[in-house]
């Protein structure tokens, strides 16, 4: 290699760049806005669409996290749990008299001291899969949730806490918790993809031990990264609280599953070590407009749920039939 | 190593003594839990209240062996409770439709859609290659939905049912109760399974190395499917007796009891990175879920710690496993230096 240079960057090309996994999913946003303003007529309006985001986006700030930690190889269940929990404490503060701006942010320590317990869990008993500690978390912090609240519901908040779940930003027809969602997009796609930190998360996705070698703190950045997680849940909590106007023990059951499939559907490997934040925020949109028009159209909840189950199935294998299909072509 | 199989090449003295003593420790654990219980309230270890708590615990208990297998093979399996719901609904229907079966034949027909729904979450896991956690969750929501779905929001109610459906998990045998009767059965089934033939120890082998297993010969994704089939049939078989029993089908039977089946093979000693695991442990694992079951409302303490608790059991017994597992590594390192 005398005197050749290796470029860093991949040279462009119009063919590659239009075959990425993203514009698949771009084609699949169009294609449910088209079906579905076809099936009722006025949902295509800007309108319409905007308030549909609202329905949906209370649950995805995690999606934001949950993507740094499927990318690791790890994997988080406990995050609907967390939701319940940190909205139970949030709500109960503020009816014990707590000032509401003091009780969110106390919902948010919660939230972040959920995370920081799965991370401590993880990292410090590496014989332990993400799996089973999660799994019984899960458990725990919906668990103390009931224990605190048991059958109650709490709503009793001031009226300003409402414009979380309902309110839109100044005079715009852009809901606030869109623009919410889009500040922490871009801060997220930023950390992953743009600094060292969202490098060593890919290099630890791609082999733990070696980048344990190679002087990456893993530990401490596992640690990061779930605390992060259950930051987001807490915000994620505030939103949806606001939204429903009160909260309850079993609030968010069930959305870990989407929340995964949403991340995997986004062309993230569950393997760790491959994926993209511009994919699972585009994935969410697919799967939130679907299920808003599903909604408008009286299709029982329960069918999406089966839906999203077969996807998130379906997402993950159908990668590996191709590669099998492509290894016996060749042989 | 005649009873002692259960290890898999065991080979190390110290590590079988564990185990044995492992399972002694949990038993008089149980024991000595048992007699605390009893003195905060004197009804506990009563012979109703024994063999009632034997009887809620029977489903718990043959369903934690499949998910023993299920996670010697390093998998999870979190649609057992959705697989109980749906195979429960349908024999639920099929017993409302033709009143007249015999018992016998209705949890048949239970065992085999169990089988029938587990060889889908096998065939996904062991030929789709999909990881067992993502797998089963996506079939954890599409039986519960499925179970929605054909049952349109209805429950099946005991009145609908015939009285030879209802009385399967009353009658006795031998003084016994049936249901006591068949966890017995697929214990001893299991124990023989496990230890004394070739497929039970393919398992093991799977499960302690995947890729040695591959290389001498075992077909792994055969035995994937075997696993995620038997769990899925042990389910199934679960289904008929809880709807039996409850003398009732709903949309949300059994919600949640995953954890619990999880729960019952942690606490047994069941290493949730596969390989090892004991007929016995999961047995006493069983025993002592129950325990906390039934002791809960005698001394008092409201049904709504009852989730918290068990997330906290789990995430002791897990600890508690790794612990003895740094003990042993520790151990092993030591004799290799001398």
């Amino acid at each position: 290699m005398a005197g050749g240079i290796i470029s860093s960057k991949k040279s462009f090309n119009l063919i590659r760049f239009f075959l990425q996994w993203e514009w698949m999913l771009v084609i699949l946003i169009i294609a449910v806005i088209v079906v579905n303003s076809i099936i009722s007529g006025n949902y295509a309006s800007i309108n319409g669409l905007m308030d549909a985001t609202m329905v949906f986006l209370d649950k995805s700030f995690i999606v934001l996290t949950m993507v740094f930690i499927i990318i690791m190889g790890d994997i988080d269940i406990s995050v609907a749990s967390n939701i319940a929990l940190s909205s139970v404490v949030m709500s109960v503060t503020h009816s014990a008299g707590v000032n509401m701006i003091a009780s969110m942010l106390i919902g948010l320590l919660v939230g972040a001291g959920c995370g920081f317990i799965n991370g401590i869990l993880v990292s410090r008993f590496k014989e332990l899969s993400a799996i089973i500690v999660t799994l019984a978390t899960m458990s725990i912090y919906r668990g103390i949730a009931y224990v605190i609240l048991g059958d109650q519901v709490v709503s009793d908040f001031p009226d300003w806490f409402s414009y979380f779940g309902w309110g839109y930003v100044g005079n715009t027809i852009i809901p606030f918790m869109l623009a919410a969602f889009i500040f922490f997009a871009i801060i997220f796609a930023l950390i992953l993809h743009k600094t060292s930190f969202g490098r060593r998360v890919f290099a630890i996705g791609n082999s733990q031990e070696s980048s344990r070698f190679s002087g990456i703190p893993v530990e401490r950045i596992k640690l990061i990264v779930f605390t992060l997680t259950g930051l987001m849940c807490a915000v994620s909590a505030i939103f949806l609280t606001s939204r429903l106007g009160s909260s309850r023990p079993n609030i968010a059951q069930g959305y870990e599953l989407e929340i995964i499939a949403v991340v995997v559907l986004g062309g993230v490997s569950i393997n760790g070590g491959k994926g993209r934040m511009l994919g699972a925020v585009l994935a969410l949109f697919v799967i939130g407009l679907a299920r808003y028009a599903m909604g408008l159209k009286n299709i029982p909840g329960q069918v999406m749920i089966v839906a999203i189950g077969l996807l998130l199935i379906f997402s993950v294998m159908l990668p590996n039939l191709l590669k099998k299909i492509k290894i016996s072509k060749i042989y | 190593m005649k009873s002692d199989a259960k290890v898999l090449p065991a080979g190390k003295i110290n590590w079988s003594n564990l185990v044995k003593f492992r399972e002694l420790g949990l038993a008089i654990f149980i024991i000595l839990l048992c007699v605390v219980i009893n003195i905060r309230n004197d009804k506990f270890l009563t012979w109703v209240n024994i063999s009632d708590m034997f009887l809620d615990t029977s489903i718990l208990s043959f369903m934690a062996l499949g998910m023993m297998l299920v996670i010697v093979t390093r998998g999870i399996d979190l649609s057992v409770a959705s697989i109980l719901a749906l195979s429960g609904m349908i024999t639920g229907f099929i017993v409302i439709a033709f009143p007249h079966i015999h018992p016998a034949f209705t949890a048949t027909i239970g065992l085999l859609l169990g089988i029938f729904f587990g060889s889908i979450t096998g065939m996904i896991i062991s030929k789709g290659g999909v990881p067992p956690i993502i797998a089963t969750l996506g079939m954890m929501s599409v039986y519960r939905g499925i179970t929605f779905i054909i049952s349109g929001g209805r429950w099946v109610n005991a009145y609908q049912m015939p009285d030879s459906f209802r009385n399967m998990t009353r009658n006795t045998l031998f003084g016994i109760n049936n249901m006591i009767v068949i966890a017995i059965i697929i214990y001893i089934i299991f124990y023989y399974f496990i230890n004394h033939t070739r497929t039970g120890r393919w398992i093991f082998a799977t499960g302690s190395s995947p890729e040695a297993a591959r290389v001498s010969g075992i077909k792994i994704d055969r035995i994937l499917l075997l696993v995620y089939m038997i769990m899925g049939g042990l389910s199934g078989l679960g289904g008929v007796l809880w709807v039996s029993r409850y003398a009732s089908a709903q949309n949300d039977t059994a919600a949640g009891f995953e954890l619990t089946v999880i729960s019952a093979c942690v606490l047994g000693g069941v290493n949730i990175a596969g390989g090892s695991g004991t007929v016995l442990g999961v047995l006493l694992g069983s025993i002592l879920i129950g325990i906390i079951n039934n002791a809960l409302p005698m001394i008092r303490v409201s049904p709504f710690w009852k989730l918290a608790i068990q997330g906290l059991v789990i995430i002791i017994a897990v600890l508690v496993n790794v612990f003895i597992q740094r003990d042993i590594r520790r151990r092993n390192t030591l004799l290799r230096k001398i």
